[in-house]
């Protein structure tokens, strides 16, 4: 084959010493920065001239040869013939695949399950120290604030409408529900005036719990979409698929205690003669009777 | 041999470029992506994918630099914010370029879209580049879901709680996807952290990805004229097309898009 400038050959520059005198140069004039000045400039001297002259050097080696676009010529290398294939060939590439998605299997499973499996794992509801029960008087509404889990800070402050039914057959009844649209999951507000200047502060192991009258004559009504809920939670007006969830609660020495939290669908009647049907905790948006209730059939922990 | 100064001169500047080029073949690639042809009768209206990619750069970079000053967990995060706004020197801009340029990146994705749907340059041989841009498009939004959480004040929580619940009333999966975004039953300090890994990381990543899908199928399947083109109809005699560069891939008559024979 004819040999054509440029053809299969490096395009380096002649050798020369000129790239040795310029790291001296460099080296002479890094130690000089911190040993002395006068070093330091015979340095940046050094580094200047022989940079020079390596630069003019490698430029003038270049220009002579005017290179050739690579796709132009013969190819280097010619085509290979599909080859035979023999039984450890193939065995090879499979065990190459095979033994890759092994590796990748054993580093991607642990991965993906940690950053899916604890938000299903260990959930549970903390219970709520809401305080003595003589601070809820009875037939007056509350809202209790108060933390669910106090370890994990502010973030899990929750509100709670609380009333006092007074006492059915000698145990304290609670109406006690919660301020989550059964929407989309917004806080609802009490329909009608708070109190704020009633407003109570304990601390109790939740942190501080704060407890404000207020006289939700409208029911509750939630500020995104409109949804509306009467005194007992069922809903009255809007988009909610169901009524507002409730609190379990316990008296323990005088105290009145928060459990979980569990779905309603509708309260027949009011107060401590109220009938409650309880579902298991489901989201906002969730019907939890009738027939769409049916698209809903498993619920993660809660 | 006698040189003029000003080659020299050429030569040393284009040295560092041929070093590249002979070890790499970079030069030629993005030449070969930047000067590749288009039908002569684009119009603005085919910019806007590109006004999309530099939206989207622009989040990246003023991303990168938000990500240096911000706190994720919910003691710190809207203080953090605060902070950038009010203190940091030019933390207003950035924050601001970032703030505006998500809703600007949003709009033009759904301006490109349609632009692509009314040329109708979702056709074959297109279609699989309609169906990646549809998952930009997706992308595009959870990024932006995910992102509006950060500031952490009560619109991003409360947006964030009625956007995780409309995700929880999908039939059957609902409350197992919600679960999933929230990474418990309920938004806790993890949700916010998780968010914003997934704003920082996972979602960016993949619309590099995609965008670079997008790219390469752009590249190889040509841009497509408008429908009003003559040109494309064939009303002007045909020229030969010029030898088109041998690179990324060679485009051939149709790959070229530019003038397809009526009769083809």
């Amino acid at each position: 084959m004819e040999e054509r400038p440029g053809d299969d050959r490096p395009q380096l520059p002649p050798p020369s010493l000129w790239p040795v005198g310029f790291a001296v140069g460099i080296v002479c004039l890094l130690v000089g920065l911190v040993v002395s000045w006068p070093a330091a400039a015979v340095g940046a001297g050094l580094t200047l001239v022989f940079g020079f002259l390596w630069a003019r050097d490698v430029t003038s080696g270049t220009s002579s040869v005017p290179a050739e676009p690579a796709h132009e010529g013969e190819a280097a290398v010619p085509e290979p013939e599909p080859g035979e294939r023999f039984p450890r060939n193939k065995f090879l590439e499979g065990a190459t695949l095979g033994l890759g998605a092994v590796i990748g299997g054993i580093v991607t499973l642990p991965a993906v399950g940690f950053a899916v499996l604890p938000g299903f794992v260990k959930q549970k509801q903390h219970e709520v120290d809401l305080g003595p029960i003589t601070d809820f008087e009875e037939g007056k509404w509350q809202i209790a604030t108060f933390m669910r889990d106090p370890a994990q800070g502010e973030i899990t402050r929750r509100t709670a409408f609380i009333r006092n039914n007074g006492d059915l057959d000698g145990k304290p009844s609670f109406t006690i529900i919660s301020n989550r649209c059964a929407h989309l999951g917004c806080p609802v507000q009490p329909g009608g005036p708070l109190f704020e200047r009633q407003k109570k502060e304990l601390k109790t192991t939740n942190g501080e719990v704060q407890l404000i009258p207020t006289l939700p004559a409208a029911g509750f009504i939630c500020p995104c979409h409109g949804g509306a809920y009467d005194q007992e939670g069922n809903r009255t007006a809007g988009p909610p698929v169901r009524g507002l969830d409730r609190y379990e609660f316990v008296i323990r020495n005088g105290r009145l205690v928060l459990g979980s939290t569990f779905s309603v669908a509708e309260v027949q009647g009011s107060g401590k003669t109220a009938r409650i049907k309880r579902y298991q905790l489901q989201g906002p948006g969730q019907p939890v009777d009738g027939i769409e209730s049916w698209m809903y059939p498993l619920q993660p922990p809660h | 041999m006698p040189r003029k100064r000003s080659d020299t001169v050429k030569q040393a500047a284009l040295y560092p470029l041929d070093w590249l080029e002979e070890r790499s073949g970079l030069i030629g690639g993005v030449k070969y992506f930047l000067f590749r042809k288009v039908p002569g009768d684009t119009s603005w209206w085919h910019t806007l994918g590109s006004a999309t990619l530099t939206a989207f750069l622009v989040q990246l970079v003023t991303g990168v630099i938000l990500a240096m000053y911000y706190k994720p967990d919910p003691q710190h995060a809207h203080s953090s914010v605060e902070h950038i706004t009010h203190d940091l020197t030019l933390g207003w801009l950035v924050r601001g370029m970032h703030r505006w340029g998500a809703s600007v990146f949003i709009i033009l994705m759904f301006m490109h879209m349609g632009r692509v749907f009314l040329f109708g340059a979702y056709k074959y041989p297109r279609e699989l580049n309609w169906i990646v841009g549809v998952l930009l498009l997706a992308t595009g939004l959870f990024e932006g879901l995910t992102g509006y959480l950060l500031p952490f004040d009560q619109t991003a929580y409360w947006a964030t709680v009625v956007a995780i619940n409309i995700n929880g009333t999908a039939p059957f999966v609902g409350p197992f996807l919600a679960s999933v975004l929230r990474g418990g039953a309920e938004i806790g300090p993890d949700t916010l952290a998780r968010f914003y890994s997934l704003h920082m990381l996972l979602v960016p990543g993949a619309l590099i990805g995609l965008i670079g899908l997008h790219l390469y199928l752009i590249v190889r399947l040509g841009v497509t004229s408008p429908p009003w083109s003559k040109e494309a109809a064939g009303e002007t005699p045909d020229e030969e097309q010029p030898s088109g560069r041998s690179g990324l891939v060679q485009p051939g008559p149709r790959a070229a898009g530019v003038r397809r024979r009526p009769s083809e």
